[in-house]
């Protein structure tokens, strides 16, 4: 049966929809207020925002991490910048424009009510930053600078040298800090949500561990707020930090909450390529680079052999010889073209034998012509941390030689099912940041989770919740409901029954094993063969892990094994979901490509010029809508319920950057 | 190439610790330290033992996490690195390499190479930040900032807070990073009015840490992975002297 997803998109004019829902939303008075008690799980942007906020607003806050200190959150790495439409460059942006290169970089595939709410609040984003004491890059006279971004023609991107998440972050995680020393928020630092409490239809509380002594508590509030990020370490390689994972949302998704979308998946066309078998994570090279770097490859398969074999260098390889395929297909974006575009480009000419790594899979990203014409000072001004990050994990010297990049997975659309108020359809359960699936449709533009993890906690959720807690009596769920101990129970079960199996691989192996799987098979680009192989491999990976996987040590003292384990465990779980999605989606879309789905030269769309073979083929008849998967059992297929998706304002269209 | 680690161990809190030897075998050049750490634990799990308990998250040198005393160095031999960004090939096949944890009385040893470092959140709840409700922050371009103090502001706040200033220093001073705190925000008109505020906020909650005094040995810039400059300590000394000042003024 499928159930009836309401997105609760306010009525009116797309412009007035935000400003008519706040005046209509509940208020809470702040007397009142002191009596909810609301969960924070994560404190990276959209949560380390959402519990200063809210705790400001006088309500009380408990917030979890699972790093040592809320600051680590992995919103710390982002690197290029934050969009905001600002237009201070007075170069015709706007509000509406913002919003529609989000929409139409999304590929059609997102609510456009939320995603203009985006656009809106996106300016106030920027001005709280600022008087918090964000560093933002700064001209002679004063005013902010911006910088363009990929997937947009105007410079609407705010950044801080190449740290911009680590500043945004830290002008969070002070403001979190003043609200722990008032008292307002109780903060949890290495503590893991191992469970949603769902009490009588509500989500009313958490099961966490703490890392340190192991000890398994129950959390019990008025509402729960996951801002827990994204899954691409489902990959195991990816460019997220090493702990990220999908077990909070994973664990709401097993007590009902429906998971959105899971097959779009971000793959970044910059980063450094892998080298080895022993490699723990890809490191991103920021976007950024692309405003000034130039891609390429041999135009020869010869050449590009010799390159690999170190018979030549790239320098001696002459310009007729190269090919600047991102200019060359794609020339007015050329090589600003949205992520997903980039990277199957990159591919493709890898795919072809001219590659440029000894692996064959890389590509350069040349700084010769901006040095020339800028001078090596202004290009260091600009990226100098990020070169000297890159020589010190590769070795060359990037303004001597061109980087070597390759694409990876990095960041993930789908996630948790919210309506306009980010609740989720398990009442009082709200979701924000990369754990949502809300604004980004099926790829994201360079420099919008940031701005979206901020939205989601500085101005939509302290704005939305009250909708939700105006419907409940503070405290009327207390910890002895037994719906708390029946879940304590089992989350113990699970840490002994994953202890006793006392096997003789180790967690990494099997992580690494599920991440090859998903990257062949449901990784740039998935077929409905590859997808139904590995649909068949990862319950056979699971079953080997519950019956072999070695963790050393014990429940009650820090055990990094032991928190390795139960995040692989439901990646193992959640890397089915996430094919089952690709599967039935039989278009492409944004980061989702199935190659049986793509313009050929015989298709009208190519022979008049709209878009060229190779590229991407939606359907909208059949597939405008959010696929929201509900859990039946493991190893089941989920049930699919159906948001369909309807355009007001915009007229979806082929996706064009040529 | 091979090696040979000299591996501090400690089971809990209260354990007394040991240096233990492990051989760390075909670890390759291109390897991060923290990459031939997973190969030699890897080892370990596979031989039904315990593996080396040690920080880490975002492996890039952003996120301050990891915290490794190499051969006596907080982060190790290079300068500008953290320990996550130390590559293997900085090492020669047979080196004998000693790993203990940042050490310092205000960063008790959890387990292993894992200390507890909340003294510094702590320490920026006591006034390392501008307090600014969300919502009432006036238009971005309202007030404009000297190119030179942004600047200024911005490379103090590159701290990443990793605690490398205060196990390198003999006195476990956390002086650097109180500075670059105080540095980053009072460098900025937004952080001006609640300058003293901060800056006695900070320096009291140190004290109560139970770090130690600056003598002035600036081992803490040469171990910072960010190269925070001692100039700030001299700004905060002086800012601290002003708000000591003012508070007597202001004093009932
Ligand atoms: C290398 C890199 C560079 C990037 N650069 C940019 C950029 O330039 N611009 C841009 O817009 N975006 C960028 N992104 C994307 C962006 O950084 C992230 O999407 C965004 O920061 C996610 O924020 P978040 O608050 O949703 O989650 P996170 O910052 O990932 O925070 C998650 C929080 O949840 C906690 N948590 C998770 N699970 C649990 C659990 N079970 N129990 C308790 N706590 C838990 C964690 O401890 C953490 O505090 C980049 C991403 C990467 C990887
Ligand atoms: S692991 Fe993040 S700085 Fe080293």
């Amino acid at each position: 049966m499928s159930l009836v997803l309401d997105s609760k998109v306010p009525p009116g004019p797309l412009d007035q929809k935000w400003s008519q829902h706040k005046i209509n939303s509940a208020l809470i008075n702040p007397a009142n207020k002191r009596k909810f008690t609301i969960l924070v799980v994560g404190s990276g942007l959209a949560g380390g925002a959402a519990a200063a906020t809210l705790s400001e607003l006088g309500y009380k806050v408990k917030c979890f991490c699972y790093q040592d200190s809320p600051r680590r959150a992995h919103s710390i790495a982002a690197q290029g910048g934050i969009n905001a439409a600002k237009n201070y460059q007075n170069d015709g942006d706007s509000v509406f424009r913002l919003f529609y290169d989000t929409i139409k970089g999304g590929d059609f595939r997102s609510r456009e009510a939320n995603v203009y709410r985006l656009a809106e609040v996106s300016a106030n984003i920027i001005d709280q930053c600022v008087a918090q004491g964000v560093p933002f890059a700064r001209e002679y006279g004063g005013l902010l600078d911006n910088r363009s971004f990929g997937g947009a023609q105007v410079k609407r991107t705010f950044y801080a040298r190449g740290q911009t998440g680590q500043q945004l972050l830290l002008g969070c995680y002070q403001a979190l800090e003043k609200e722990i020393r008032r008292g307002g928020v109780e903060m949890f630092p290495q503590t893991e949500m191992l469970d949603l409490v769902v009490a009588d239809g509500h989500a009313k509380g958490i099961i966490t561990r703490d890392l340190r002594t192991g000890q398994i508590d129950a959390h019990v509030a008025d509402a729960v707020i996951l801002a827990t990020g994204g899954y691409g370490n489902a990959f195991y390689l990816s460019t997220n930090a090493m702990g990220c994972n999908v077990m909070a949302a994973y664990r709401a998704h097993r007590r009902g909450a429906l998971f959105a979308n899971p097959c779009y998946t971000q793959i970044h066309p910059t980063c450094i390529p892998v080298s080895g078998d022993y490699q723990s994570k890809l490191t991103l090279m920021s976007e950024s680079l692309r405003n000034d770097g130039r891609i390429w490859v041999p135009r020869e398969k010869a050449t590009a052999e010799k390159l690999r074999q170190g018979a030549i260098e790239p320098r001696e390889i002459a310009e007729e010889d190269r090919d600047y395929y991102l200019e060359r297909k794609y020339p007015s974006f050329g090589n600003l073209s949205p992520r997903d575009i980039a990277s199957r480009s990159a591919k493709e000419v890898c795919d072809e034998g001219r590659g440029v790594a000894p692996t064959g899979k890389g590509v350069f990203l040349d700084f010769r012509d901006a040095i020339e014409r800028d001078g090596a000072e202004a290009i260091k001004a600009r990226y100098g941390n990020l070169f000297q990050m890159y020589e010190k994990i590769h070795g060359d010297d990037p303004y001597a030689t061109p980087m070597q990049i390759y694409p990876a997975v990095h960041y993930t659309m789908g996630g948790l099912w919210v309506d306009y108020d980010l609740m989720s359809n398990i009442p009082g359960l709200h979701v924000l940041g990369e754990a949502n699936f809300s604004d980004h449709g099926a790829n994201r533009l360079g420099a919008s989770a940031l701005m979206q993890g901020l939205a989601d906690g500085y101005f939509v959720i302290p704005a939305t919740i009250a909708n939700y807690l105006a419907t409940q009596t503070p405290g009327s769920v207390t910890a002895s409901h037994p719906e708390f101990k029946r879940c304590k129970e089992q989350v113990r079960d699970r840490i002994a029954t994953i202890l006793q199996v006392r096997g003789r691989r180790s967690v990494d192996s099997f992580h690494r094993e599920l991440g090859t799987t998903l990257w062949d098979h449901c990784g740039m680009e998935r077929n409905r063969e590859g997808l139904q192989k590995a649909l068949k491999e990862i319950p056979r990976i699971r079953d080997e892990f519950w019956e072999n996987v070695a963790v050393p040590g014990n429940a009650s003292e820090l055990n990094q094994e032991l928190e390795k384990a139960g995040r692989v465990a439901d990646f193992l779980e959640f890397g089915e979901l996430l094919c089952h999605d690709a599967l039935h989606r039989e278009e492409s879309c944004g980061g989702h490509f199935r190659t049986e789905y793509q313009f050929t030269a015989d298709d009208e769309e190519v022979r008049d010029g709209r878009t060229q073979p190779g590229e991407a083929k939606r359907d909208d008849t059949h597939f405008t809508y959010v696929a929201a998967w509900e859990f039946t059992d493991v190893g089941k297929r989920p049930t699919l319920h159906k948001e369909p998706l309807h355009f007001e304002e915009v007229t979806p269209s082929i996706r064009s950057y040529k | 190439m091979n090696l040979t680690l000299k591996v501090w161990r400690q089971d809990g809190p209260n354990d007394k610790g040991r240096i233990e030897t492990h051989e760390a075998r075909d670890i390759p050049e291109e390897a991060s330290f923290l990459e031939m750490l997973d190969i030699v634990n890897e080892g370990i799990i596979t031989g039904g033992g315990a593996p080396i308990a040690f920080d880490h998250d975002c492996r890039e040198g952003i996120c301050g996490t990891c915290s490794l005393t190499i051969n006596g160095v907080p982060h190790g031999p290079d300068r500008g690195v953290t320990a996550c960004q130390l590559h293997m090939r900085r090492f020669r096949d047979g080196d004998t390499i000693w790993i203990e944890p940042f050490r310092a009385h205000a960063f008790p040893v959890l387990k292993d190479l894992v200390v507890d470092r909340s003294a510094f959140d702590r320490i920026i709840a006591a006034g390392g930040y501008v307090s600014v409700r969300t919502g009432a922050a006036p238009d971005a371009h309202a007030i404009p900032v000297e190119k030179e103090n942004a600047d200024a502001a911005f490379d103090a706040a590159t701290c990443i807070g990793c605690g490398a200033c205060v196990a390198a220093c003999k006195n476990a001073s956390a002086m650097l990073f109180v500075s670059a705190k105080a540095s980053h925000l009072n460098h900025l008109p937004q952080g001006e009015p609640e300058k003293h505020r901060r800056v006695l906020g900070m320096v009291r909650q140190m004290d109560e840490e139970g770090f130690g005094n600056c003598t002035n040995q600036y081992e803490c810039e040469a171990a910072c992975p960010k190269s925070i400059s001692v100039d700030n300590i001299a700004l905060l000394n002086r800012n601290y002297a002003a708000a000591t000042a003012h508070e007597a003024a202001v004093a009932p």
